[in-house]
């Protein structure tokens, strides 16, 4: 296909730019394959580059003959542009209608793109299964790093390379695969090296009305207690979701069939419910008319604040579970793609340092989300302006990038980077020129040829250039478990995303950047410091055989 | 003394107010503070509570591990002890029933109160702020405003303060006049002067019109303050409350200007309401909070019911509609309420500090509140409790001024010279009568009192200690950019102000603090600078010539100041690990709690670096010692060697 064929007008002059806190640009606008482009042809203005992609959905209107196209983006900015001429606007609006809403990956921007930029690190390399598993076996050699899903059949989901315990044959894994709900048998997430204890996930049982069980299941999380211990399977839905889950041939474990288990029950919500709420948030966030009473009343009625609490106690307490009762931890809630990682990974944030540096994070991203078989790719298709009808848009990842947040607010020097890295993960799981959040799991991207076809994210990331601008200058390293407080007083609207495009940020990033200043100002003045000091040394030890006689 | 019958209990549990946590200490009477001190002699928390602080005191029925007590402050502190015997409790009790109601003025910790200063000091202290030359720095008297001497016996009015300003026009007939038809006497005086626009704000009580009424002298006033602007052929008079009071009002002779009777004026209503709306607002706003395993929806729904956002939102407004007319239209502007001390105080001292980025440095600030809020009489007495309480006077109008200026802290960060850490101070203090600026209801009963002869005046204490109140990313140069701020009275841009309504509730904040981390690197630049200049000074002796230093300052004292501890600011360095402890007990769900082990683990350390690393290991050291004298914490709210 032809990207020409779906721009019927490529190019209209004397296009009115509106943003909210900027002034109004007039401009050309020009489509292309990709990209919504707007240029005044001054140099001092600046222009506007819209990835058609980022776009969530379009509404026109006219007066006279003069269009007006409102654009709301993935990214939850709204623009406007008026375009003269009723014919130019018409085909405008359809244009981009239509490229923003392609069904085919392989057309999407990162199969075009080509980096200004030189690759040093190949992104695709920098995160392989193996090398994780290599430090864990510096920690423990109880588990091992199974081939069972080489080609994907026992679990479409998952990743080639699992770590499952050591005892646990390859044709048990199968066993406990048929008896976990898309093949999605229990593998580690994460092992606590502090007291040994681990965190595993998985898929819900298929126990179903009849009360199946399977041995080679049980046998394998049993295998990850340590004699005469008892673990916990937390399961993140409440007891009346999962019971109904048996009707569907889902279900939970039961406690006669895992003894030395017990399992709690959380409630949160299901992506249909997530992306639901997402968008009363959004709406709430953008209506500036509103009172006190009622702009309090839509936040809490779009429940969005709720579910971050939720998420955030389900997973401290995993993290309590594993840290303060030395217990061996299961997570799971149907699929085990969505809340199980939301829970898992932020519990790595509460007990491991490492995943509160740069690098530990975008490990953490790409083992817990995207190894892990998070459908991106259907889970970002929309964001909070989807008006059609829903499918499996939900905003997962940004609830839980919504909670990573909440901890570096109250833990505010124990990560290396900001929130800048928290904002931009989240605007390219939504659209992107990098291929990373591309396809559903691990299977999906192969056949895309991602690695070879895009330019993974962490490629462009994990250049010094751009790692400056994520660094948190605040940061010392510390080895402590963090717990945040869950309280609702603590937790606050994250507004560096649902209020960034309502408010004039100049005066808080002006403060950040003095921040900023301080700090460095003060390594600068210790430099200084020894090296003065250096200098005086050296010349008293010179000057010292002068002065004795 | 005669009051305490017992000074001393053993073995008090101290309950924590949202987990199940507690811990046993001894609690101490004394004439001016209930002190409890754990005997966990390790880390050996210590909290000191002034009666003042105290509001009310409940003794809950006998439970089998002893008596509750369960106390609640002023500064949102509320502790509950179990005491063991039942007769040690109630002689705490009534002992606290006594103490924290002082029946004369005598009796409050202001005068016994001393920070060993001579009289000399305490003089010194009460004259550094100086409302005359604050008129003086706006520009008044000027050849439109003049000084007026016709309330100097405190005739006219008893409670505006003796200097007053008017309108060089306004004859003594007129301010008479006009002060016989306002409500207490409380005539339109001027209280900040725009001097680029020659515009003024003024403020009074409400008029006593009626339902028809007028006074020739009083239009003759308002006529005097237009025309005393050259710029506007107006002059703006808001009604800070809302239309119904008002109108209400007017049946009881009072109300509001008739526009046909006063010529030139446009007549604005702005809907704040009133001092016990205001307290049951935030009695409501402090039972959901206090809530234990509080949801989401109770928070934000309570957050909602309770109002206080929309009246915070409200005072603003408002606040921002005075500066909008004075700046923009060059217009002067007439504020009034009811009797011009509450709702009047609050939108004139948020206007003035919304026009001028002086009233956002630490000393323009206390002028601020010297001016709009002590001088002219918010009766601080009546609406903080400090003596003869009636319930139906307390009010805490003065705590959403402070609120309303966090808010703007909030929107921007860079154009206060203080933190919000200054703001709760002042509010811990107006509550402690334990200086002497606050006490009373006007300056005619401060004079009385012989407050300055006999109390200490808190602007020097804060000053004294100022290090402590900076804002490190304060930029003076953000003044010339921002002279008047605008900030955003979108809804979404009001927040609840935790460190003031939780400032007692550890658990609650950040375990880290960005102001505290920044600060610190501050007064470390302040010092290595310091020390820059000092080796090239020796290095100089040398022959060694080294370039200036870039920005620099005087070479100060190498000692970190002592910082007080503060939840606001992080948890205490020294008891980290308990924190540590603490924390897991939360919210995080019952089922896994059971038989918890006690955590032993030698691994773990302070939070982020250690103390001795920055700097903070004096105050580890010196906290819960009791040897340390006068130091004055946040967490205590007084001086220590006063005990």
């Amino acid at each position: 296909m032809e990207f020409a064929e779906l721009i019927k007008t490529p190019r209209v002059d004397g296009v009115v730019l509106h943003r909210p806190f900027m002034p109004t640009v007039e401009g050309t606008l020009c489509l292309t394959g990709h990209h919504l482009i707007l240029s005044s042809r001054q140099d001092t203005t600046e222009e506007l580059w819209l990835l058609h992609a980022n776009i969530d959905s379009t509404e026109k209107r006219f007066v006279g003959s003069l269009g007006t196209i409102i654009v709301k983006c993935k990214d939850l900015r709204v623009i406007q542009l008026d375009i003269p001429g009723m014919e130019e606007c018409l085909n405008i609006a359809s244009s981009i209608e239509a490229l923003s809403t392609l069904d085919s990956v392989s057309l999407m921007y990162p199969f075009f793109y080509r980096p200004l930029f030189e690759v040093i690190e190949d992104g695709w390399q920098s995160f392989v299964p193996e090398e994780s598993f290599k430090d864990l076996e510096s920690m423990t050699d109880e588990w091992r790093l199974s081939e069972v899903n080489k080609d994907f059949s026992l679990c479409p989901s998952y990743p080639s390379l699992l770590t499952v315990p050591k005892d646990i044959d390859d044709e048990s894994l199968c066993k406990a695969a048929s008896f976990r709900h898309g093949g999605r048998f229990p593998v580690l997430s994460y092992y606590h090296k502090k007291n040994a204890m681990v965190m595993m996930r998985a898929a819900q049982p298929l126990t179903g009305t009849n009360g199946r069980r399977c041995k080679e299941d049980e046998k394998l999380i049993n295998a990850t207690l340590c004699a005469g211990k008892r673990g916990y399977i937390i399961d993140t839905r409440t007891i009346a979701v999962a019971q109904q889950a048996k009707a569907r041939g889902g279900g939970f474990e039961q406690e006669a069939n895992y003894p030395q288990w017990r399992r709690i029950h959380k409630a949160i919500e299901r992506s249909n419910v997530l992306q639901d709420s997402l968008i009363k948030l959004v709406e709430a966030c953008n209506d500036q008319s509103h009172s006190m009473d009622r702009w309090l009343s839509k936040l809490e009625a779009s429940n969005w604040q709720s579910n971050v609490k939720e998420i955030l106690t389900t997973a401290c307490l995993a993290a309590q579970c594993i840290d303060r009762e030395g217990a061996s931890v299961l997570v799971h809630g149907t699929e085990g793609t969505d809340s199980t990682l939301q829970v898992t990974s932020l519990a790595q944030i509460i007990l491991d340092p490492a995943c509160r540096t740069i690098r530990g994070f975008e490990a953490l991203i790409e083992r817990e989300w995207l190894q892990a078989g998070h459908p991106f790719q259907q889970r970002c298709a929309q964001s909070a302006y989807s008006n059609g009808k829903p499918r499996s848009e939900a905003p997962v990842f940004l609830l839980f990038l919504d909670c990573v947040w909440q901890i570096l607010r109250q833990f505010p020097c124990s990560f290396q980077f900001n929130e800048n890295l928290l904002i931009m993960l989240f605007e390219h799981a939504y659209a992107s020129q990098f291929g990373t959040f591309l396809g559903n799991c691990v299977a999906e991207r192969g056949k895309l040829q991602l690695s070879q076809k895009t330019v993974s994210l962490w490629s462009w990331v994990n250049r010094p250039q751009e790692l400056e601008r994520f660094l948190n200058p605040l940061y010392e390293p510390n080895n402590l478990v963090i717990w945040p407080s869950v309280a609702p007083q603590s937790l606050l609207l994250w507004e560096g995303v649902f209020l960034r495009w309502n408010r004039s940020t100049k005066c808080l990033d002006e403060a950040y950047q003095e921040m900023v200043h301080i700090i460095e100002y003060n390594k600068e003045l210790q430099n200084k410091v020894n090296s003065l000091r250096r200098q005086l040394a050296q010349l008293e030890t010179e000057d010292s055989p002068l002065q004795t006689p | 003394m005669e009051h305490i019958r017992t000074p001393k209990v053993e073995q008090v549990k101290l309950l924590d107010r949202f987990s199940n946590k507690s811990v046993i200490g001894t609690l101490h009477l004394t004439a001016t503070h209930l002190i409890f001190v754990e005997s966990n002699s390790t880390s050996a928390q210590e909290i000191w509570i002034l009666h003042h602080h105290i509001a009310s005191v409940e003794k809950l029925s006998l439970t089998t591990s002893g008596c509750p007590l369960l106390i609640q402050c002023r500064n949102f502190r509320l502790v509950h002890f179990v005491i063991p015997r039942e007769r040690d409790c109630h002689d705490i009790y009534s002992s606290l029933l006594r103490l924290l109601r002082p029946v004369s003025y005598d009796e409050l910790y202001a005068f016994s109160y001393n920070p060993k200063q001579n009289d000399q000091q305490r003089e010194e202290g009460w004259q550094l702020i100086d409302l005359a030359a604050e008129f003086e720095r706006m520009g008044v008297p000027c050849d439109q405003w003049q000084l007026t001497d016709v309330n100097r016996e405190y005739k006219v009015c008893e409670t505006y303060p003796r200097d007053l300003y008017v309108p060089i026009t306004a004859s003594k007939p007129i301010i008479v006049g006009s002060s016989k038809f306002r409500s207490k006497g409380r005539f339109p005086v001027l209280t900040y002067f725009y001097q680029e626009k020659k515009a003024a704000v003024c403020r009074c009580s409400q008029p006593l019109s009626g339902f028809s009424a007028r006074c020739l002298e009083d239009e003759h006033m308002l006529q005097a303050i237009s025309k005393s602007n050259h710029n506007s052929r107006y002059i703006y008079v808001m009604d800070t409350r809302p239309k119904l009071n008002a109108l209400a009002n007017r049946a009881a002779g009072k109300g509001y200007e008739n526009e046909d009777n006063y010529s030139n004026i446009r007549f604005q209503f702005v809907g704040i309401e009133n001092i016990h709306v205001m307290r049951g607002s935030l009695q409501k706003l402090l039972e959901v909070v206090g809530t234990r395993s509080l949801s989401m929806t109770d928070y934000l729904v309570g957050l909602e019911n309770s109002g206080w956002l929309r009246h915070i939102k409200a005072i603003m407004d408002a606040a921002i509609f005075l500066a909008k007319a004075v700046t923009v239209e060059g217009a002067s502007v007439l504020v009034h309420c009811s009797d011009g001390w509450d709702r009047t105080a609050q939108v004139c001292a948020l206007g003035s500090l919304l026009m001028d980025p002086y009233y956002r440095t630490i000393k323009g600030f206390m002028v601020l509140i010297e001016k709009d809020w002590i001088s002219f009489g918010h009766k601080f007495a009546d609406r903080c409790d400090q003596l003869d309480p009636d319930p139906k006077e307390v009010s805490p109008i003065f705590t959403q001024f402070l609120e309303c200026v966090w808010q703007l802290t909030e929107q921007f960060p860079q154009a206060f010279e203080f933190s919000e850490w200054f703001l709760i101070q002042i509010h811990e203090h107006v509550h402690s009568c334990q200086f002497g600026n606050f006490l009373g209801n006007s300056q005619r009963q401060r004079e009385v009192l012989q407050l300055k002869e006999r109390t200490y005046s808190l602007w020097a204490h804060l000053l004294s200690e100022k290090q402590n109140y900076l804002n490190p990313v304060y930029s003076p140069s953000f003044a010339e950019s921002h002279p008047v701020l605008e900030p955003s009275t979108q809804a979404c841009h009001f927040k609840f102000w935790r460190n003031m309504y939780h400032q007692y509730d550890r658990s609650m904040h950040p375990r880290q603090s960005i102001l505290k981390q920044v600060l610190t690197f501050k007064e470390s630049n302040r010092e290595l600078e310091g020390t820059v200049q000092a080796l090239k000074t020796k290095l100089q002796k040398f022959g060694v010539s080294t370039s200036p230093l870039k920005p620099q300052t005087p070479p100060r004292d190498r000692s970190l100041p002592l910082r007080p501890q503060s939840l606001i600011l992080g948890a205490p360095l020294l008891s980290r690990k308990e924190v540590q402890q603490e924390e897991d007990e939360e919210v995080f769900g019952e089922e896994a709690r059971e038989d918890a082990p006690a955590s032993t683990d030698g691994e773990r350390t302070v939070e982020g670096s250690s103390a001795t690393e920055n700097g903070y290991g004096e105050l580890t050291g010196s906290f819960g010692s009791k040897n340390e004298p006068a130091v004055v914490t946040l967490e205590f709210g007084v001086a220590r060697m006063t005990c």
